[in-house]
C-alpha cells in the first residue's frame, strides 16, 4: 500500500446557491497521499479553507464505499472522474499524477438544480420511484419466500439492474440529460421477477411519464450513461424499458375505480 | 415504581409475543386516520416502520438527514441477514437462533425480546422477497444461504455483497408507495435537534432544514426514533460520515435513559488505517470468513511477502485456538485475537497492525469464478482502496469500530422511558446484549419496523389519552429557541480549530482507552481528558459561513458536541462495569487464556443512565436480567 505524496492544482466550481451564477476558484492541494481517496483529498483542502476562515467546498457524500450514491461530481469532464466503474469516493489518488491540474464541477442538468458548489438536488429521481417503482404488498401479506421459485439467471439479472445507486452520473454524462438508464434499471429489476408481474404495465407507463414530467431529456442511446455508470448498469435495461413501455401502451386498459357492488 | 419496567409479558417464552399481541389494544381503522406518528430516520428500521404504519392508515411524518432515504447507512451492509428458516435442513430453528443470539451477546440481552426477534425473522424474508429483493438463489430457484460467525448452521440470506442495499431498497420502495398514496409525508435533509415532550409524553420534534437552515417544529401522537448507531464517536469507524448520536442524545437529555453505552462492537475484518488524513475505515464483510483463513507469521517481525511464507511457518490462530468455530468465531473474540497477535509483534503490514485473510485455499478448491461470484464486489473494493489484488495475495485486515449494541433503553414494546417515544434499529439497546452476531442487525431493524412497532404503537395509541396539540404550544417554541441558541452559540465561538480536529482528538481518546481493551486506569484518564476537550471545543471551534443556509461544518459541529458528551458516558459505563462481557473487555477481568470473564453475580443487568444536567454525573438505574430458558454459562467457541 506504500503511498507517496503528490501535489495538484484544483479548479473548483463555487456557487453559493441556486440563484448565484457561480464561477471557478483555484486551490492548491499539496502533499496528498496517493493512498487517500479523492474525497479525502478534498477534506484536506477544506480543512485548510476552514482554518483560514473560508467556507469549505460543499459536496454530498456519506458511505465513502461506493454504495449510498450520495457522492458524485464531474472531474475533467467525466462524471465520477477517470476510473471506470468507480464513484468519486472510491477513486484513489494513486490514479493521478504529481502536478496535474483538475477541473471539478457539479453534475449539470435542468432536473438537478445546484444547492451549493458541487452539491445538487437529485430528488427528481426519488419522485420517479414514487411513481410506481415498487411492488404493492402490505406487511404481513407475504407467502413463504420459497413458495415462488425464481430461476437463478432471472434473479441474477434482476440483481444486476437493482445495483443502481441513484447517483445521477448517467444524467450528468448524457448530452440530453436523460434519466433513461436510471428509470430503466428499476423497471427491469421489477419486471424480471415473478413478484413484479402484476403491476408491470402500469409501472412502466407511470415511471416513464414521471421521468418526462421531471424535465429529463430524451434518450438517443449514445451509451454515454453506461460508460459513466459506477455500477456498470447496462444499456440493455433501456431496450427492455422501451419494450415494456411499448407493450404496456399498446395493451393499455381503462382504469377501474376501487369500490364495487357492496 | 422504578422507571425500568421491562413489561415482559407473562407466559412461556414461545407464547409471550402471541399473547401480547392478542391482549394489546387496537385502534379501529377510522380512528387510525386521526392519529399521526413521527418517524425520525428512514434506514431499514425507520423505512419499514413508516411503510407499515402508513399501510395501517396512520398519518406518518418521516424525516431523514440524507438527500434521499435510500442513502441511509443501512445501504452499506454487505454480508447478509439471518432468519430461522431452516431451508438448509441443517438443524436450525427459532429456538436455535434465539439461543445463538443470547450466547453471542454473552448473556447480557433480554430473553423475551430476543425470542421475539428469532420468531419474526422468517416473516422478514417472506416480506422482503414479496417486495422484490433479488436475494441470491440456487439453480433450482430456491433461496441460497451462507454462514456467519457465532453459528454452526447456514441461515444467512444475501444479495451478492450488497444485502443492505437491496433490503433498504425494498423498505424504501414500500415507504415511497405510501408517499405515493399520501399516507407518509417525507421530509429529507432534515436533522432532528430536539424531542418535544408535553405533559410527560413525546409529542413532536424540532428539526433543522439542512438546506434553508430554518428550525421547524412538527407534532404527532407518538414519535419513533430509528436514527442508527454511534460508532462515529471513535471518528474512524466503518460507519458512514453522517452517522451520529444527536437524535438519541437529545432525547436522552429530555429524559430517555441511555442503556449500556459501553457495549460497542469492534469488527475484526476491516481495511487497516493508512494515514493521518483517513476519513473512515472500510469493512470487509464477515461473510469472507466463510472462505478466507486468518493467519499471521509464526515468528515475530517476519517481513517476507505472504506468498513466500510456507505453510509450516504460518499460524492460523483462529483455527488453532477455536477448533470448533475456527475462522467463524464471533466478532469480539476474533478481534481480540487479532489484537493479541499484533501485540505479540506478529502483526503484518508496514505498521504491524494487521493480519492476513487468505483465500488461496478456497480459490484452489472452488476456482476463482466461484469466489468472484460470492465476493466479487468486495474484492474489487479492496483492490480499489489498497491497490492490491486479493485474488493474488492475502488481504490485510485489522479490527475497527463498527456497531453499537448500546442505545436508548426500551421496554418489550420498544418504548423508552419517555411515554410515546419508541426506538428502533441500532438506536435502541434491545437485542444484542454485549456483542451482536453478524447478519443480525438488518434482521433486528426490520423486525422492529415491520412487525413490532405497528403492534406496540397501536397498543399505545389505543390505550392513552392524548390531548390535541399544535406546534403553537409553548413546549415547541421553547424547544425551537433552545436549538437556535445552541446554533448561535456554536457560530459565535469563531475559534481557531476545525470541527474535525476535535472529533479526531476525541476519537483517539476513545480508541485508546475505551476500545478493544479497557482498564480502570485508562478509563479514569479518559474521564479527565474528555471534559477538557469538550471545554476547548466550546471555546475554540471555528465554523465559517452562516447558519441560515446549508452549512456542513455547522452540521458536523452539532454532532461532535453530542459525541463529546456521549464519550464521557461510555467511559463512565465501562468503568462501572467491573467485568468483561462480549465487546466490553476489561483487562483486569480475563481468564488465564485471555477470554472475557463475566461476573454474573454482580453485573447480570442492563445499565441505564439518566441525564442529570450538563457536566453532572449521570445516575445509574439497573434492569436485572433473568435467564429462564437459556442457562447462564461461560461462552465457549473452542
Ligand atoms: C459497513 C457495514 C456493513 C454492515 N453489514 C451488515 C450485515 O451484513 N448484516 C447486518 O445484519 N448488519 C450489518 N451492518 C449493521 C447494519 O447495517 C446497521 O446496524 C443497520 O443497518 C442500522 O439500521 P438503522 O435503520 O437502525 O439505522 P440507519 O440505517 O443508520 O439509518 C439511520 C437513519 O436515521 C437518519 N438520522 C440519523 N440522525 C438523524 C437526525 N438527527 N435527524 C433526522 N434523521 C436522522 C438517517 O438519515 C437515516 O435515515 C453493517 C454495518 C456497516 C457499517
Ligand atoms: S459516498 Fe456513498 S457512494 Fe460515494
Amino acid at each position: 500500500m506504500a503511498g507517496k505524496m503528490i501535489n495538484l492544482i484544483l479548479k473548483v466550481w463555487r456557487q453559493k446557491g441556486p440563484t448565484d451564477t457561480g464561477s471557478f476558484a483555484e486551490y492548491k492541494a499539496n502533499n496528498v497521499s496517493t493512498d487517500a481517496s479523492f474525497l479525502e483529498m478534498l477534506d484536506v483542502v477544506n480543512e485548510e479553507l476552514v482554518t483560514k476562515g473560508d467556507e469549505p467546498i460543499a459536496f454530498d457524500h456519506d458511505c465513502r464505499e461506493g454504495i449510498c450514491g450520495a457522492c458524485g461530481f464531474v472531474i475533467d469532464g467525466e462524471a465520477h472522474g477517470p476510473l471506470k466503474s468507480t464513484t468519486v469516493c472510491q477513486l484513489h489518488m494513486r490514479n493521478f499524477k504529481d502536478g496535474e491540474v483538475l477541473t471539478i464541477e457539479p453534475f449539470r442538468s435542468k432536473a438537478f438544480p445546484v444547492i451549493k458548489d458541487l452539491m445538487v438536488n437529485r430528488s427528481a429521481l426519488d419522485r420517479i420511484i414514487t411513481a410506481g417503482g415498487y411492488i404493492s404488498t402490505n406487511t404481513g401479506n407475504a407467502v413463504d419466500a420459497n413458495a415462488n421459485l425464481v430461476p437463478k439467471a432471472d434473479a441474477d439479472e434482476a440483481m444486476s439492474s437493482a445495483t443502481c445507486i441513484q447517483c445521477g452520473a448517467c444524467v450528468a454524462a448524457c448530452k440530453n440529460a436523460s434519466a433513461a438508464l436510471f428509470t430503466s434499471a428499476k423497471i427491469s429489476h421489477l419486471s424480471l421477477l415473478p413478484q413484479g408481474q402484476v403491476e408491470r404495465k402500469d409501472r412502466a407507463l407511470r415511471m416513464v411519464a414521471a421521468m418526462d414530467a421531471e424535465g429529463f431529456g430524451s434518450c438517443t442511446t449514445t451509451g454515454a450513461c453506461e460508460a459513466a455508470c459506477p455500477k456498470d448498469i447496462s444499456l440493455v435495461n433501456i431496450s427492455r424499458m422501451n419494450r415494456e413501455f411499448l407493450v404496456a401502451n399498446v395493451t393499455k386498459q381503462p382504469k377501474h375505480q376501487d369500490g364495487g357492488a357492496g | 415504581m422504578s422507571k425500568l419496567d421491562s413489561k415482559i409479558p407473562s407466559g412461556s417464552i414461545e407464547s409471550k409475543w402471541q399473547n401480547h399481541k392478542f391482549s394489546s389494544k387496537l385502534v379501529n381503522p377510522a380512528n387510525k386516520r386521526k392519529h399521526s406518528v413521527i418517524v425520525v430516520g428512514t434506514g431499514l428500521a425507520g423505512a419499514s416502520a413508516a411503510a407499515s404504519l402508513g399501510e395501517l392508515g396512520y398519518k406518518v411524518k418521516a424525516f431523514c438527514v440524507h438527500e434521499s432515504p435510500r442513502r441511509a447507512h443501512s445501504v452499506a451492509a454487505q454480508g447478509g441477514i439471518n432468519a430461522a428458516k431452516n431451508y438448509q435442513n441443517d438443524g436450525d430453528s427459532v429456538y436455535r437462533l434465539f439461543y445463538d443470539t443470547i450466547k453471542g451477546g454473552d448473556f447480557r440481552a433480554r430473553e423475551a425480546n430476543v425470542f421475539r426477534l428469532a420468531e419474526v425473522s422468517a416473516n422478514i424474508i417472506d416480506q422482503m422477497v414479496a417486495q422484490g429483493v433479488p436475494f441470491a438463489r440456487e439453480y433450482g430457484g430456491t433461496l441460497a444461504n451462507r454462514s456467519f460467525g457465532g453459528a454452526q448452521v447456514s441461515r444467512t440470506f444475501y444479495a451478492r455483497g450488497q444485502t443492505g442495499q437491496q433490503l433498504l431498497l425494498g423498505a424504501y420502495s414500500g415507504m415511497m408507495r405510501q408517499v405515493d398514496l399520501g399516507n407518509v409525508e417525507l421530509r429529507t435533509r432534515r436533522e432532528m435537534l430536539d424531542l418535544v415532550v408535553v405533559d410527560g409524553k413525546a409529542r413532536g420534534v424540532t428539526v433543522r432544514n439542512l438546506v434553508s437552515g430554518e428550525i421547524e417544529s412538527y407534532e404527532a401522537d407518538a414519535v419513533v426514533l430509528a436514527t442508527g448507531g454511534y460508532s462515529n464517536v471513535f471518528f474512524l469507524s466503518t460507519n458512514a460520515m453522517a452517522c451520529a448520536v444527536t437524535a438519541a442524545w437529545k432525547a436522552h437529555k429530555r429524559g430517555a435513559y441511555f442503556a449500556n453505552p459501553c457495549y460497542t462492537q469492534i469488527h475484526p475484518t476491516c481495511i487497516p488505517v493508512h494515514g493521518e488524513n483517513q476519513s473512515k475505515l472500510t469493512l470487509m464483510s464477515e461473510s469472507l470468513r466463510n472462505d478466507g483463513r486468518v493467519w499471521v507469521p509464526k515468528v515475530q517481525g517476519d517481513k517476507r511477502h505472504p506468498n513466500e511464507i510456507p505453510e509450516s511457518e504460518r499460524d492460523y490462530y483462529l483455527e488453532r485456538v477455536y477448533p470448533s468455530f475456527g475462522n467463524l468465531a464471533p466478532r469480539d473474540v476474533a478481534s481480540r485475537q487479532a489484537k493479541y497477535r499484533c501485540d505479540e509483534g506478529r502483526g503484518v503490514s508496514e505498521t504491524g497492525r494487521a493480519v492476513y485473510l487468505d483465500f488461496a485455499d478456497s480459490i484452489k478448491r472452488l476456482g476463482q469464478d466461484k469466489i468472484s461470484e460470492r465476493y466479487g464486489n468486495l474484492f474489487q473494493m479492496y483492490d480499489k482502496i489498497t491497490g492490491d489484488d486479493p485474488y493474488k495475495m492475502p488481504m490485510m485486515i485489522y479490527p475497527a469500530p463498527h456497531y453499537t449494541m448500546g442505545g436508548l433503553w426500551v421496554d418489550y414494546n420498544l418504548e423508552s422511558t419517555i411515554p410515546g417515544l419508541f426506538v428502533a434499529g441500532e438506536a435502541n439497546f434491545s437485542d444484542h446484549g454485549a456483542n451482536r452476531l453478524g447478519a443480525s442487525a438488518l434482521m433486528q431493524g426490520l423486525a422492529d419496523g415491520y412487525f413490532v412497532l405497528p403492534s406496540t404503537i397501536g397498543n399505545y395509541l389505543g390505550g392513552t389519552k392524548l390531548e390535541k396539540i399544535s406546534t403553537t404550544h409553548d413546549a415547541f417554541k421553547f424547544s425551537a429557541d433552545e436549538a437556535k441558541s445552541e446554533i448561535s452559540k456554536l457560530m459565535g465561538i469563531k475559534g481557531n480549530r476545525t470541527v474535525d480536529s476535535f472529533h479526531k482528538e476525541l476519537g483517539n481518546i476513545m480508541w485508546e482507552y475505551c476500545g478493544m481493551g479497557r482498564n480502570k486506569e485508562g478509563l479514569k484518564k479518559a474521564l479527565e481528558l474528555i471534559p477538557k476537550v469538550r471545554e476547548e471545543f466550546w471555546n475554540n471551534v471555528r465554523i465559517p459561513g452562516d447558519a441560515n443556509y446549508i452549512n456542513t461544518e455547522l452540521e458536523k459541529a452539532g454532532r461532535v458536541a453530542d459525541f463529546l458528551e456521549l464519550g464521557e458516558l461510555m467511559c463512565q459505563d465501562a468503568l462501572e462495569r467491573e467485568e468483561s462481557c462480549g465487546g466490553h473487555f476489561r483487562e483486569e477481568h480475563q481468564t488465564a487464556d485471555g477470554e472475557a470473564l463475566r461476573d454474573d453475580k454482580n453485573f447480570c443487568h442492563v445499565a441505564a443512565w439518566e441525564w442529570a444536567g450538563t457536566n453532572k454525573k449521570q445516575s445509574l438505574h439497573k434492569e436485572e436480567l433473568t435467564f429462564e430458558n437459556v442457562h447462564l454459562a461461560t461462552r465457549s467457541y473452542k
